[in-house]
């Protein structure tokens, strides 16, 4: 059969519907507040509970912008100078992953633990 | 020094390499230097504005308007690189043999350069506002002097420059014969690549929670921020450890460019071309 363009339309807006529908659905737990300040993450450390959901705010005190990234954690986004940001973290089985600011890997690192 | 140099390095060599790849596709095309370089332009352009406004762009769409941006772009590219493949499967042929009457070639042509100027464009303003950003904070921490923050720039620029140059003659240095058959398998790998690390951004924009655990992971044996791993994930979408709606992504796009690319090729000079060429 074949289909057409209308067709074609309906299925991708359905298809989108859809997407859209689900994001909002996924409740983020809990919310871990960080801040950089001077090139270092406050804190630099942090527990937080395996197979869970979890939201990354970081907010940039620094004049400098940043880019907060992680391999592990699959994130990579830009904070401005004085900017906020925040970035959603999958539910993560137990271990110890590493963050860091992309522009100054060397000096400004952070792990989130995950128990 | 050695920041500038390796983060210039690093990001040129991202765009780089697909500017590399696009002049190998392209040779022979009368006019690709004009659009090429109107992509690179534009790439740089945008970069600059993607940088002095990243706040307001992470601020957009509820917080999530970078990635949102960043998966756009990337889709955008994907789609420039599947519809350049297709076209060519549907024309390669016919310019090859009409390529000696220039007027045609160039109108021909003009079609698909624009689609890959697009890509190149993307690329170069991706890449390009990373550095410009990251060069942006070494100026006002002023940690480095202005001298060697610009010399180590100019050191990785060249670097990449020079990385980039290389797949460039590399390519070209294959017989013309195969040429067509490489840059179209090289095209398709690279956006199935670009498909899968646009999934990336929606995941941490929390747009895609399907899927999300890690599928494998490779980095003991190759580490995607090495050298090579970096090349790998630049040409081919090589990552160590990504999620399984990555891989999955990654392989139907691969499978859908490769089967519409392979189904759209005319066996042999078939009704479009015959009323192509009647116009």
């Amino acid at each position: 059969m074949r289909m057409t363009t209308r067709d074609r339309l309906k299925t991708v807006s359905c298809l989108l519907a859809a997407v859209l529908a689900i994001a909002p659905a996924s409740a983020w737990a809990e919310t871990l507040q960080m801040s950089l300040q001077n090139h270092k993450f406050h804190p630099a450390e942090v527990a937080v509970p395996a197979n869970q959901p979890l939201t990354i705010e970081i907010t940039n005190l620094d004049a400098t912008p940043a880019e907060f990234e992680s391999k592990t954690l699959r994130v990579e986004k830009v904070v401005a100078a004085h900017a906020k940001i925040s970035v959603q973290i999958r539910p993560l089985p137990p271990g110890r992953y590493r963050f860091f600011d992309d522009y100054n890997e060397d000096t400004t690192e952070g792990f989130l633990v995950v128990k | 020094m050695l920041g500038a140099l390796i983060i210039v390095f690093r990001e040129v060599i991202e765009a780089g390499l697909i500017v590399g790849i696009v002049l190998a596709v392209t040779k022979g095309i009368h006019g690709r230097g004009r659009w090429i370089t109107a992509g690179v332009a534009g790439g740089i352009a945008g970069a600059a504005l993607l940088a002095i406004f990243a706040d307001a762009l992470a601020n957009a769409l509820a917080g999530v308007g970078q990635e949102i941006f960043n998966a756009s772009v990337l889709g955008l590219a994907v789609c420039m690189l599947a519809w350049h493949n297709i076209w060519m499967a549907r024309h390669g042929r016919e310019m090859a043999a009409e390529l000696r009457d220039a007027g045609l070639a160039v109108k021909n042509g003009s079609r698909s350069l624009a689609a890959l100027a697009i890509v190149v464009g993307v690329a170069v303003l991706r890449e390009g506002s990373e550095i410009v950003l990251f060069l942006y904070g070494l100026v006002i921490s002023g940690g480095s002097s202005a001298l060697g923050l610009l010399a180590g720039s100019a050191l990785g620029l060249v670097l990449g420059c020079a990385v980039s140059a290389l797949t460039f003659f590399g390519l070209v240095t294959i017989p013309p014969k195969h040429l067509f058959r490489v840059t179209t398998t090289l095209i398709t790998f690279l956006a199935a690549g670009l498909a899968a690390q646009s999934v990336l951004f929606l995941q941490q924009a929390g747009l895609i929670t399907q899927l999300q655990a890690t599928a494998w992971d490779s980095s003991a044996i190759l580490s995607d921020t090495s050298l090579f791993g970096r090349l790998l994930h630049t040409l081919i979408g090589y990552s160590d450890q990504p999620s399984q709606m990555q891989v999955l992504v990654y392989s139907v796009t691969l499978a859908a460019i490769f089967t519409l690319t392979k189904v759209l090729e005319p066996g042999k000079p078939c009704a479009a071309t015959v009323a192509h060429k009647a116009a």
